[in-house]
């Protein structure tokens, strides 16, 4: 397990300041959410010693690696923090073992050995028989993979993922997200993770903190964060209907012993997981309608709020029915609300087919 | 024809893909291509080859080639070792004035060599600024030696090396070095096992330039190192000499230079005269 971080953070810039405090303990991922220019970008440069901020201070365990007081800063390659950015940014003139073999030479480790934990850690991305590539002879999925590995192989105490899925196609996207998952927590990997997906931040993260304008505005438990968002910026990329339960048979089972059905994806039966699917892809009935591929919820309506051009109807538990159920969203159209003819207190069914809902992973 | 679908383009139709051109571009396109390759025509037609073994045998001619070629490495190499850390300070260096000095760099570019020669000659020589006290300090006079060639060689070759090189590393930019940092590289170990494999390419560019610059310079070193044989007297200057005893001669030795340059145009093609970096 790798030590934890406390830092608190302050960049002056002539139409900006950060200025955020954040902590992460032993093993711990923190996700940071926010807005283009926002300071996430900046609060990465500082951890990593890339740029020294106008104030505060970064402590790893019990060293101090940066300390703007007492004037303490750290090189950023005596540091032990590790960085993926969303370009691999692999050395393109060694091959995938000298990317990987780079960082435990850089430390004085004998090329045998750097080469052995090289090839290690390639297996463990999934890439062994890649060794002897050189990055332009990979695809873009393929280079993350190997750029994850390159990072590891120092034995950072803090690995900084910036946006490390933001430049994948969809198809290599959600194998890399578990990969990191697997990865990360595996290794009880202190990790900080940049992203502007919630669905990343559910999968990787343990805690969420929201920056916007150089400020922290929201922080806590990831599924708590994103199924109650507090902030604009967070209901807007998150706001997402979150189920939490164990891998059952073709979907999740709550905690209730319901199954909720869906498309799981890397995770193994009796996992903890998530069952995740979009407010819009709720559909509300007066009636318990029939049909079988879905999910049917019974709710009681707690609330109606409009959101932008649509009308969010925010579920509360039915007396003897599912609690979990309690908080769920759906979003409709002004005119379905009208037909409905439902007021906070009236029993309705939610409705979400199977297909729409996704099954992640997630810590229990 | 009935078997290829739409989705199966013939050659021709990816070839006229491209934009077509306007068709007067033609006319000074062909005469800037004739004006180019022509007058080596000219040489080569003018040439008395019978002779041509026996002028390429003389002592003046092959004193001149290893001469040239001598000289215009160790410039080369010389540009290397000062132009290369050069390029890494005006492309990297948060220096004031940077501008100002990356202007003065190309100086030799746009300045007649032989003004350029004039001006070594009143630094280095006897009397000259620095050329007095090496005098005073050590009795060498530098002027009209072999090593005033490669002086004269070095200073219009260098800003080839220095632009090239400069765009590969800003090219290539720092963040590679940052993930390098990041892995626990020092800056030392982050530049050799980084940065200059990836600028490389754009090195051996300048480098080859700047080869090919040397071995064609003429007027600074006719002005600071003067036209002596076997000492001074590189292929160019040789070929100004002969022009005014035996054209033959002239001719000949200059087909060589064009052998040479021909010789440097394939081995940098790739990279450098392409455009391709």
């Amino acid at each position: 397990m790798t030590p934890g971080l406390d830092a608190r953070i302050v960049v002056r810039r002539p139409a900006f300041t950060l200025d955020v405090a954040l902590s992460a303990a032993p093993g711990e991922v923190l996700a940071v959410l926010g807005p283009n220019g926002s300071g996430k970008s900046t609060l990465l440069s500082v951890l990593a010693g890339l740029l020294h901020p106008d104030g505060g201070h970064v402590r790893m365990g019990d060293e101090m690696i940066t300390d703007v007081g007492s004037g303490v800063h750290v090189a950023p390659h005596r540091r032990g923090v590790g960085l993926l950015a969303q370009q691999a940014l692999l050395f393109p003139h060694l091959t995938a073992l000298g990317n990987v073999a780079f960082g435990p030479r850089a430390q004085g480790v004998s090329r045998a050995e750097a080469d052995a934990r090289a090839r290690e850690l390639l297996a463990a991305v999934g890439t062994a028989e890649l060794a002897d590539r050189k990055p332009s002879q990979m695809s873009g999925g393929q280079q993350q993979r190997v750029a994850l590995a390159r990072a590891l192989a120092p034995g950072p105490d803090l690995l900084l993922l910036d946006e490390p899925l933001a430049a994948l196609d969809v198809d290599s996207a959600p194998a890399m997200r578990s990969l990191l998952r697997r990865v990360v927590r595996d290794r009880k990997q202190t990790a900080l993770l940049v992203t502007h997906s919630a669905l990343d931040a559910l999968v990787l993260a343990d805690r969420v903190m929201v920056l916007t304008d150089g400020s922290l505005v929201e922080q806590g438990p990831t599924r708590d964060v994103l199924a109650r968002p507090r902030s604009p910026f967070t209901a807007r990329i998150a706001g997402l209907d979150l189920v939490p339960g164990v891998v059952g048979p073709n979907g999740l089972r709550t905690a209730d012993g319901l199954l909720v059905s869906g498309h799981a994806e890397g995770v193994d039966e009796g996992d903890p997981a998530v069952a995740v699917f979009p407010p819009s892809a709720v559909a509300v009935y007066a009636e318990r309608p029939s049909g079988s591929p879905r999910n049917v919820l019974p709710v009681r309506l707690a609330a109606i709020e409009p959101v932008g051009n649509t009308v969010r109807l925010r579920a509360g538990a039915v007396p003897g029915g599912p609690q979990w159920v309690d908080g769920l969203a759906a979003d409709v159209t002004p005119a379905a609300v009208a037909d409905l003819a439902v007021e906070p207190g009236a029993d309705l069914w939610f409705v979400v087919k199977a297909t729409e809902v996704g099954i992640h992973p997630a810590s229990s | 024809m009935t078997s290829a679908g739409p989705l199966a383009p013939a050659r021709e139709e990816e070839r006229a893909a491209a934009v077509a051109l306007p068709g007067w571009l033609w006319l000074p396109a062909t005469l800037a291509f004739a004006l180019i390759a022509l007058p080596v025509v000219g040489l080569l037609l003018k040439a008395d080859w019978p002779r041509i073994p026996a002028l390429l045998l003389s002592s003046a001619s092959v004193d001149a080639l290893l001469l040239s070629l001598e000289t215009a490495a160790v410039a080369t190499a010389l540009c290397i070792a000062l132009g290369g850390p050069l390029a890494v300070v005006l492309a990297r260096g948060r220096l004031r004035g940077l501008r100002f000095l990356r202007s003065v760099v190309l100086l030799p570019l746009v300045l007649p060599p032989v003004v350029g020669g004039l001006a070594l000659l009143y630094l280095l020589g006897r009397t000259g600024l620095v050329g007095k006290g090496i005098d005073l300090a050590f009795g060498i006079t530098i002027p009209f030696t072999t090593a005033s060639v490669i002086i004269a060689q070095t200073f219009v070759a260098l800003p080839f090396l220095v632009v090239s090189l400069e765009g590969a590393i800003r090219t290539a930019g720092e963040r590679y070095e940052a993930i390098a940092a990041t892995l626990g590289a020092t800056p030392a170990l982050a530049f050799r096992r980084v940065t200059v494999p990836l600028i490389l390419p754009g090195l051996l560019s300048g480098a080859i330039l700047a080869f090919a610059r040397a071995m064609g310079e003429f007027g600074a070193t006719i002005t600071f190192a003067g036209s002596l044989q076997g000492v001074t007297q590189t292929l160019p200057l040789l070929v100004y000499q002969q022009r005014e005893e035996d054209v033959d001669a002239a001719v000949t030795t200059s087909l060589l230079l064009v052998v040479v340059s021909i010789v440097v145009i394939a081995v940098a093609r790739p990279r450098t005269v392409q455009g391709v970096a």
